[in-house]
């Protein structure tokens, strides 16, 4: 059987349960010697630092070893070698793949031509499920719960992949969802098609007022990526206009915590930062444990 | 039957009626009739009650298998077959859409890996209605009017 993790939709609410505490163990427990003798290979096609170090440090301290490259342009699949050609090669050498790539899909595929498990470290703008599972980690830590959770999203809901995956992962939980974005950036028909089969109740704002925030348990914020737009002119038109600030705060929930995928450009005020609801650091910490368990996970190794 | 099917008659092999006439050479080209060595008689805006005009193909001694006939559905739900022994209608079928297409429809994303990989294209089927598919890899979905076959 493969134990490839290529997208969060691929797993159950009992897996997904699973993987939390096994990155809620890590977090207790995160120097374990599980990968001695291991060697992880992390291709990345499509230079992502934060990413590669967060999987590199789980690696580490699971006390395996890693191989790999970070930037594509230094290697063959610059001179034309084929995707398959590359993930061939690197399974003479690797017992697990942590892979990124430009192109959708990249992920899938690479797991149908090998025996070696692959971890999708983010295929283009399709999927990224480590994020996923330490943000869903992430809620979890704060809330002690993932079942009956108010969950706001900000931004960009068009092409924020993060977004739509945790919508996947949440999707088992029995949340309520409120989503703020600007018409050019609304969440895509097809989630909301998804949330009326499933029986997801939802509500769709333009405006980011306070309102929306007291009734949050999770904020969770996006950057407006300036690649996204086709029209600068509409980029210019929205880039600032979900800006949260530190007065927003003022009526919210005790219990709220605001994440980030990070990292921020301006959607956050620096002036957020110093209040206890901000979360977006510590969120980041927890990629390590969560990447811990699926890797583990991947490895058949409980 | 023979008057209804207005090309000569056919000992033994595959008729299918009803193509809406603009899909006709598609549905040669999908089936590979094109490659066949087997007599093909391809009839091209003869005159239906039904459709108004139509189109017809008659393969001789050839029997598709059930998968094959289904990729019709994508372009052309509406044909009917039928499978002839002995100049005799042996078997009327209809053809359904199938749960997955692989190697037959292209991804209409660019930056998805079948578009960029040599490798074939699999989408599985999420409305049969509507007829919506969805990219196994890159998972978009692709409305009917959309479709684009490879
Ligand atoms: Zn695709």
């Amino acid at each position: 059987m493969n134990r490839s993790f290529v997208s969060i939709a691929d797993y159950s609410k009992e897996e997904i349960l699973h993987l939390v505490r096994r990155a809620e163990y890590f977090e207790q427990y995160p120097n374990q010697k599980v990968l001695e003798g291991k060697v992880c290979a992390t291709l990345f096609f499509e230079p992502s630092t934060r990413t590669r170090l967060s999987f590199e440090t789980a690696v580490n301290r699971l006390g395996g070893r890693v191989i790999g490259f970070s930037d594509a342009a230094t290697t063959s699949s610059s001179k034309g070698e084929t995707l398959k050609d590359t993930i061939k090669m690197v399974s003479n050498y690797a017992d697990l793949i942590i892979m990124r790539h430009y192109l959708e899909g990249a992920a899938r595929y690479a797991s149908e031509i090998t025996d070696v498990p692959i971890i999708n470290a983010g295929d283009g703008a399709n999927q990224h499920p480590s994020q996923t599972l330490l943000d869903l980690y992430s809620i979890y830590k704060t809330q002690g719960r993932l079942t009956d959770l108010t969950i706001t999203m900000v931004g960009d809901l068009k092409y924020g992949r993060t977004v739509h995956s945790l919508l996947t992962g949440m999707s088992h939980f029995n949340p309520i969802f409120r989503f703020v974005a600007p018409e050019e950036l609304h969440l895509p028909d097809i989630y909301r098609q998804f949330m009326d089969i499933n029986n997801i109740r939802y509500y769709e704002y333009t405006d980011f007022s306070p309102e929306v925030i007291n009734q949050s348990d999770i904020l969770y914020m996006t950057r407006v990526q300036r690649e996204r737009f086709t029209d600068l002119v509409e980029y210019e038109k929205v880039k600032n206009i979900y800006v949260l600030t530190n007065a927003m705060l003022k009526g919210s929930r005790d219990n709220l915590r605001i994440l980030h995928p990070l990292p921020r450009v301006n959607e956050i005020a620096q002036d957020v930062d110093d209040n206890p609801k901000s979360y977006y650091f510590e969120q980041a910490r927890n990629g390590v444990y969560a990447r811990q368990a699926i890797i583990c996970n991947a490895l058949n190794l409980k | 039957m023979k008057k209804e099917l207005q090309v000569a008659a056919l000992e033994n092999g595959t008729v299918i009626d009803h193509i809406p006439s603009e899909q006709v050479f598609k549905v040669v080209s999908i089936l590979g009739i094109e490659h066949l060595k087997t007599p093909v008689t391809i009839g091209y805006s003869l005159d239906s009650k039904k459709m108004g005009k139509k189109g017809i193909v008659k393969i001789s001694n050839k029997f598709f298998e059930e998968d094959e006939i289904n990729r019709l559905s994508l372009i052309a739900p509406s044909v009917k077959l039928n499978i002839i022994r002995d100049y005799e209608v042996a078997e009327k079928k209809q053809v359904s859409l199938p749960d997955s297409v692989t190697g037959l429809v292209k991804c209409n994303n660019p930056k998805c890996i079948t578009n960029n990989e040599p490798m074939p294209t699999h989408f599985s089927v999420i409305d049969k209605e509507n007829v919506t598919l969805k990219c196994h890899y890159c998972e978009i979905k692709i409305k009917k009017e959309d479709i684009i076959l490879l």
